[in-house]
């Protein structure tokens, strides 16, 4: 048997990958090294009749066109917008965060009226930056140096959306895309926590601390998705994060493709500077006319194709991309929901996400612990219980809890992480909730604890950076991942990447298995199957 | 323990909309239940009947609930130059007393807001307007000896309109017989002030009253009391805003988008576009936005903003505009069937020189919901002056009795 394209990895960009491909008429075959489907769109049951988002927690990037085109609702996909929000403040107050405009003003007002009616030109400009970018989501990245009609055609459409600009808003896009932060909330807010709170976007899953250039981007990448048409607002998947990649596998099989689970990749198999299929751990050899590999551009290159079969250059490039692990995840079942001290009883915070840091200054002092090759000794956490919104994940009255942790370096000041380094995370992060909601260890039936360690060995990201690589503007559109391979190809004939590693960028967002299955298609000049151009924006 | 909860300023997401002072007797008198938000704050849309309410507006006294107006406190030894500065009209024109419309420019010339200018004292000012600026008023402070503070809900105010509303003053104790248009008076009230000026957004006889919080209910009261032989009654939003548009007045993000919340770039308007291009004072001296707005005096201007005229009886909000029923060349924001010009009136934006040279082929797509069902009509339209209505006694001093 010979597939038509062979996908390495389960995740959510392999799969939709996957799945417009078998719909095009493809036979498709995803191979996965788990016994699971889901790489970090994944959700276990790992404590009876609880069931964790292991990895990523919460969406907003899933684009709507890929859940509509590949029938994701008819496969049990649900997803949840949320409300509410936090941040505990040293002293026992907190800010609030309200989805409705007057309401966040009358909370941000408590803290500064002059932030409160800052946030009008704030959002605005927020929302002119993602209207300038989301419509690059969906289409593949010109080749700026090549004179094929098509990177031509689509380097113009970029040139009009640039040039579409007025003079002013030129030069804030320049100093969007490549400034810190901090700097760039600066010129619109006074409050440290106002700031703090806005910040947290900027950091997610980048190994950069907000006082660092580029990070202002890194907001956007996180304000660019919405729910429902709701720009910028972000949701739960109903059941887990996993749902999203179970609606996927479903949808799948449904258009007749195959999912391999239980192991993994050994080797991609390479004839003649051709991609022929890959073989298995297990010794199985899964032959197809193509690969497509979901997995991070360094684990795809470094550690499953012979360095032989690749140009020394892309080798050097590909060594040289930038995948820093920086954050780290406990899952935590819990008996009860926690108590936070500082919020008024039946406040619709808790429905949100909650975070302990409440100055831009601790957020970089957190990273200043990462740079020293250390977790951070007084994290960054962003926290949420799903289950205040979602009835299906855990027993009634029961809760699990979600906390993104930031910053776990990849290495411990310079050696492999080990149990204790593990576990004496944990307890600062655990530590750390305790104080703001008293008698929540006491609650605690379980609790997962991934490190970047756990994060590259169980999901297979390098480093365990969320992102397959860092969203800094050297990696992105037509640099990422490495210059000359943006288009999901790779020096080896037949051998494509789809995941985070490759434009767009990461979360689950499944626009990089989207465009590299249109890719592959337009490759073999076979027409696209159900799938849509981008929405239009807001 | 309620009064605690009331107190606690940690607790107003319990009530997402808030309720001006003079809730208790809007709540009461609002028969519809009919409410919407307005900054913030609910308001009342429509009390018992809108044709009802908006005739009171032309034909006796009318009562609108103003409080949800932003509202900033500026004083300061530099105050008139901060003004002078900040917005695009002569500040030192106004006299102590006295109210000014105006509006203010970002540095391109495209407008933030519109809004009254109230000199209270010989240093202190307030700015009434629609949306909310704090800081773009303190950087634009920079430099300035001068204070702002937001007051919004420092103050209750209420608008009484109509051609009965200086009797039901003077019947009420307060006599405004003297008082010009865009002058304001102080009186004694209920162990406190009521400032009474002669403003408004209904293009009739009437005035605004400011207050305190704590004397909102009694004035009220006063008011309906008082107010009782002419058929006084609250009208809500749905009157107003056809009595605004027979006036000509624009709304902020109605008529326009203010430029701080435009997100595409296109949608900002200069006063030129606005038709506000009077209100700007070139020989005062710099102000922001003047060197972007003298340009575009020279250049010209790409938008205009105009009254309408439509053929038929059938209201255009939100219609497109066509040239020779083809090109498309602007678009209405706001009109109404005129129950007192019997017009069909509308407030548009038309490119130009579709407003002027070129306007004498203008058609406006309506599309009139008959029983479930849109029809879409193609109908002739004539830009013509605003304000559509401007009754004599809208600035005749004395007012009349009626």
């Amino acid at each position: 048997m010979i597939y038509d394209a062979v996908i390495v990895g389960a995740g959510h960009n392999g799969l939709t990958a996957a799945c417009y491909l078998a719909r095009a008429g493809l036979k498709v075959m995803v191979v996965e090294k788990n016994d699971w489907v889901g790489g970090a769109a994944v959700s276990r049951e790992l404590y009876p009749g609880f069931t964790y988002s292991n990895c990523s927690y919460v969406s907003s990037l899933f684009r709507p066109e890929i859940m509509r085109d590949l029938e994701l609702p008819k496969h049990g996909l649900q997803v949840l917008p949320y409300e509410g929000g936090a941040v505990f403040m040293e002293g026992g107050d907190y800010l609030g965060m309200h989805r409705d405009h007057d309401a966040n003003r009358r909370e941000i007002a408590r803290h500064s009226k002059r932030d409160a009616e800052a946030y009008d030109r704030y959002a605005r400009d927020v929302l002119r930056h993602c209207r300038f970018i989301r419509p690059m989501l969906l289409r593949t990245a010109p080749d700026p140096s090549s004179f094929r009609p098509r990177d031509l055609s689509e380097l113009a459409w970029l040139g009009k959306q640039i040039f579409g600009l007025s003079e002013m808003a030129m030069y804030d896009m320049i100093r969007f895309w490549t400034m810190s932060i901090a700097d760039y909330l600066d010129e619109y807010f006074e409050h440290p926590t106002v700031k703090a709170y806005q910040a947290v976007a900027s950091i997610i899953g980048t190994a950069l601390g907000p006082m660092s250039p580029g990070t202002a981007y890194v907001l956007l990448h996180h304000a660019m998705g919405d729910v429902d048409g709701n720009v910028g607002a972000w949701g739960f998947a109903r059941g887990g994060m996993g749902s999203i990649t179970k609606a996927l596998t479903a949808s799948l099989k449904a258009a007749g493709g195959e999912v391999r689970t239980g192991s993994g990749v050994e080797k991609i198999l390479v004839k003649n500077g051709r991609a022929y299929g890959v073989v298995l751990e297990n010794g199985d050899e899964v032959l197809g006319k193509r690969v497509v590999s979901n997995m991070d551009v360094k684990r795809t290159f470094l550690k499953h194709v012979d360095e032989a079969d690749l140009p020394g250059a892309f080798v050097k490039r590909v060594k040289a991309f930038k995948i820093r692990g920086s954050s780290g995840k406990l899952n935590i079942a819990l008996d009860r929901a926690p108590k936070f001290t500082a919020l008024p009883e039946g406040s619709p915070y808790v429905k949100g996400d909650m975070h302990f840091t409440d100055s831009i200054e601790k957020m970089e002092r957190a990273y200043d612990d990462w740079k020293a090759g250390h977790y951070s000794q007084d994290p960054f956490q962003d926290m949420m219980i799903p289950t205040m919104i979602d009835p299906t994940m855990t027993p009634p009255g029961k809760h699990f809890m979600s906390c993104f942790v930031q910053y776990a370096s990849p290495k411990i000041e310079g050696r492999d992480w080990t149990d204790e380094d593990r576990d004496g995370f944990a307890k600062t992060c655990l530590d750390q909730i305790e104080k703001y909601a008293p008698g929540f260890k006491d609650s605690i039936l379980h609790y997962e604890v991934r490190t970047p360690r756990e994060l590259e060995k169980e999901v297979g990201l390098t480093e365990g950076n969320i992102f397959q690589g860092e969203l800094t503007f050297d990696q992105l559109l037509f640099n990422r991942p490495v210059p000359g391979c943006a288009q999901y190809r790779s020096p080896i004939q037949d051998l494509w990447i789809c995941g985070s590693s490759t434009h767009p960028g990461g979360g689950v967002m499944g626009a990089p298995g989207r465009n590299a299955a249109s890719e592959i298609l337009r490759d073999i000049k076979q027409p696209k199957k159900d799938m849509s151009e981008a929405y239009a924006v807001l | 323990m309620r009064m605690e909860k009331l107190t606690d300023p940690r607790l107003h997401y319990l009530t997402p909309l808030r309720q001006t002072p003079f809730h208790p007797r809007t709540a009461a008198a609002n028969r519809m239940n009919s409410w919407g938000p307005w900054g913030g704050y609910t308001t009342a849309l429509v009390f018992d009947d809108e044709a009802m309410e908006y005739t009171a507006i032309r034909n006796a006294a009318s009562v609108y609930d103003l409080c949800p107006m932003v509202k900033y406190r500026v004083r300061g030894r530099e105050a008139l130059a901060y003004l002078n500065r900040l917005t695009v009209r002569d500040v030192g024109k106004l006299s102590v007393g006295g109210v000014q419309y105006t509006i203010w420019c970002d540095d391109a010339g495209k407008i933030i807001d519109d809004g009254t200018l109230f000199r209270l004292g010989e240093d202190e000012y307030r700015i009434c307007c629609q949306e909310r600026h704090l800081p773009w008023l303190l950087d634009s402070a920079f430099g300035f000896d001068v204070e702002i503070e937001e007051v919004t809900e420092e103050i209750a105010a209420l608008s009484l309109q109509g051609p009965c509303t200086a009797m039901v003053l003077r019947a009420a104790g307060f006599d405004v017989a003297g008082l010009k248009p865009f002058r304001m008076a102080t009186f004694p009230f209920d162990g406190g002030e009521l400032m009474i000026s002669r403003t408004g957004f209904t293009g009739d006889l009437g005035y605004e009253l400011w207050t305190t919080p704590d004397h909102a209910l009694p004035l009220w009261d006063l008011l309906f009391d008082a107010g009782a032989p002419w058929g006084i009654r609250p009208i809500g939003s749905n009157a107003l805003n056809m009595a605004r548009v027979e006036a000509g007045f624009i709304i902020t993000n109605l008529d326009f988008v203010p430029v701080h919340q435009a997100v595409r770039e296109d949608r900002v308007r200069s006063p030129f576009e606005m038709g506000l291009d009077w209100l700007i004072s070139w020989d005062k001296g710099h102000f922001t936005g003047r060197r972007a707005l003298k340009a575009e005096g020279e250049k010209g201007s790409e938008w205009a903003f105009v009254g309408l005229d439509i053929e038929g009886n059938v209201s255009a909000e939100h219609s497109l505009i066509y040239h020779d029923k083809k090109h498309e060349v602007g678009h209405i924001t706001g009109a109404v069937w005129s129950p007192t010009c019997k017009r069909n009136i509308a407030l548009a934006h038309l490119k130009r020189p579709y407003h002027a040279d070129k306007n004498g082929n203008l058609w406006v797509e309506v599309y009139a919901m008959r029983e479930l069902q849109y029809v879409k009509l193609m109908l002739k339209a004539t830009v013509c002056q605003r304000p559509f209505f401007k009754p004599a006694r809208r600035t005749a001093t004395p007012p009349g009795a009626f």
